[in-house]
């Protein structure tokens, strides 16, 4: 049971962009402009210029509906759109039409990982909204002198999804945050990794006091450390005898502290009413159609590793928690299979690569996928996987020369040769890896080899043989590390201590 | 009733400065919109649907297409009306 010493609740507001839908919210401007001059992507509607006309995409409202399901939340019979009021150049309208009263979904909750195992995190609601447009500032926000503004980013769509105050740590949030991330990659409606994809805002307060609402946290890992600093500024506060109050902070990235906005706004004064321009929604029927379209979700396909491939929990959660490697893994099974006609040992792969290959990669600080332009690549292709765990099951190679392998794919630079097709070609994996092998010095002894090293070992260590001969079983180690020191590793340690263990006698 | 400082709030909100004599004026005008609402506060609406929307359609949808009912504007084209502007940004002043 988590005691929770300092009382505190941490509510979430997620913003995410639904940017793998062609258009914007309410235009048809393309969304695919990251890479595009400001002020290239716009339109009237988006622009706020008199007279244009809303229209919703459809798109944008089944994705709305995906999500929400996905957090088991209730679609709402009707639904429709607000104006909220407010004065500020990122929105050329001054309002921006967002959800009030009736958001289109609403009433779910999502399990995470909580600091005293299974934590329900309830979902207050999800709702649909335009993205304001792109301010950027000269200097800092509070010395530059003026405002430049990109309106590319104006109405892109947005799901705003906004939990109770039901997170007791940074560390829940955090473990909330990357849940929400996991279950948004796997529905296959934004690209996380698109600047501005995802925002947060956090809601803190401790000991029942009043709560700060935290904005401007553009990532997750500094909503981890805004978080952190909060609740030490408001436990100050009480020490020395203070009231927390009810206010909007602004988080400063570089110097990992959160400020007072000391705006007049703070009385949200935003005159919300229904939004004249666009037509109230009676969609709940799309729902059960809709929800049958879900895909696998992360905890679905979670149970299913840990059911169907035997592999274990930690391993399952590891491979899940990022769509990419969850399927990495089953397409290393299904080729090897398919390349040797045999089935590949789901455990032997989970482990190979979840903790070698993964492990490698977190160690490096680099993902599986890296993309060149608009397209994605793998860091090692999964023909290079399949063919070294094909290696270590043949025992063609040792364990170490595989870790070296996976070593040495990670650290070449990428390009060229690279990306080709490496089946059934000169260039196959199989022959690249064997090569590298071969020109490192590095291939798997056998045979004659082994048996001359075992014989030398043998005749050099004279009183390891007689230790062992007298009944010291550990003596032959020393042997074996005779023979492995001769092969400079490349032979097989138990092969070794077998041929040791036959010459012995 | 809207006292000067609900003028001078709402001001706020709009970003608009109001002299001594816009107040004046002002006032009395906001308040007569106040109470003609207030004669429709006197409708008794008990049991009746709140109009949300005036239009009695529902689902008006636009399919994902670039394009479609509305056209891009050039960037040239979407800062012609800027009064300020800086590589391809609208320039306004800071505000906090």
């Amino acid at each position: 049971m988590y005691e929770n010493p300092d009382g505190v609740m941490i509510g979430l507001e997620v913003h995410v962009q639904l940017n793998k839908l062609k258009t914007k919210i309410f235009c048809g401007c393309s969304t695919d402009y990251h890479n595009d001059p400001p002020n290239s992507h716009v339109c009237p509607v988006c622009l706020g210029l008199p007279g244009s006309m809303p229209v919703i995409n459809k798109k944008a409202v089944e994705a709305a509906i995906k999500v929400g399901l996905a957090f088991n939340c209730t679609v709402e019979e009707r639904t429709q759109f607000y104006r909220k009021n407010y004065f500020y150049p990122d929105l050329p309208k001054a309002f921006q039409i967002t959800q009030y009263d009736f958001p289109i979904s609403s009433n779910g909750y999502v399990i995470i990982e909580g600091e005293d195992g299974e934590h329900k995190v309830r979902i207050n609601r999800a709702h649909m909204e335009e993205d304001p447009g792109r301010l950027v500032h000269e200097g800092t926000i509070d010395k530059s002198k003026y405002t430049l503004i990109d309106y590319n980013r104006s109405g892109m769509a947005l799901l705003e999804i906004v939990s109770e105050p039901d997170m007791r740590s940074p560390k829940e949030a955090r473990r909330y945050l990357d849940k929400l991330r996991n279950i948004i990659e796997y529905l296959d409606v934004s690209d996380a990794d698109l600047e501005g994809a995802m925002r947060v805002d956090a809601n803190i307060s401790i000991m029942g006091g009043q709560r700060a609402e935290i904005k401007n946290i553009s990532s997750f890992k500094g909503a981890e450390r805004a978080m952190l600093f909060e609740i030490v500024r408001q436990k100050n506060v009480l020490r020395r005898g203070g009231v927390v109050v009810q206010e909007t902070r602004h988080f400063d990235e570089a110097r990992e502290i959160t400020l007072s906005m000391r705006s007049k706004e703070e009385a949200h004064d935003y005159r919300y009413f229904p939004e004249p321009d666009l037509v109230p929604l009676k969609i709940s029927g799309w729902a059960p159609a809709i929800k049958e379209t879900l895909p696998e979700l992360p905890d679905a396909r979670r149970m299913r590793f840990v059911e169907q491939y035997g592999i274990t929990d930690d391993h399952a959660k590891s491979l899940t928690g990022e769509l990419v490697w969850a399927n990495y893994y089953e397409d290393v099974l299904k080729s090897y299979e398919n390349e040797y006609g045999e089935k590949l040992d789901p455990k032997f792969a989970a482990a190979w690569i979840n903790d070698t290959l993964k492990g490698e990669m977190n160690y490096r600080g680099t993902s599986l996928t890296f993309k060149v332009g608009s397209v994605t690549h793998y860091a090692v292709n999964k023909e290079y996987t399949v063919a070294i765990i094909r290696f270590l099951n043949l025992k063609t190679i040792t364990k170490n020369n595989a870790i070296y392998l996976f070593r040495k794919l990670l650290d070449e630079p990428k390009g060229g040769d690279y990306y080709r097709p490496v089946r059934n070609s000169p260039d196959s994996a199989e022959n690249y890896l064997m090569l590298t092998l071969e020109k490192e010095g590095l291939l798997k002894v056998e045979g004659d080899i082994v048996e001359t090293a075992a014989e030398e070992a043998i005749t050099e260590n004279p009183q390891s043989v007689a230790d062992y001969r007298a009944g010291k079983e550990k003596a032959l180690n020393a042997l074996v590390g005779a023979v492995m020191k001769k092969t400079r590793g490349r032979a097989d340690a138990r092969t070794a201590r077998e041929i040791l263990l036959e010459k012995l006698g | 009733m809207i006292t000067k400082e609900d003028l001078e709030h709402i001001g706020w909100l709009s970003r608009l400065e109001l002299s001594d004599e816009d107040k004046e004026k002002y006032s009395p005008k906001l308040n007569s919109i106040l109470d003609y609402f207030g004669e429709l506060n006197e409708v008794d609406t008990e049991g009746v649907e709140p109009t949300y929307h005036v239009l009695p359609l529902y689902n008006v949808f636009r399919e994902d297409e670039v394009g479609g009912t509305t056209t891009s504007l050039t960037q040239d084209e979407a800062l012609s009306n800027a009064p300020r502007k800086q590589d391809g940004f609208f320039k306004a002043p800071r505000m906090m």
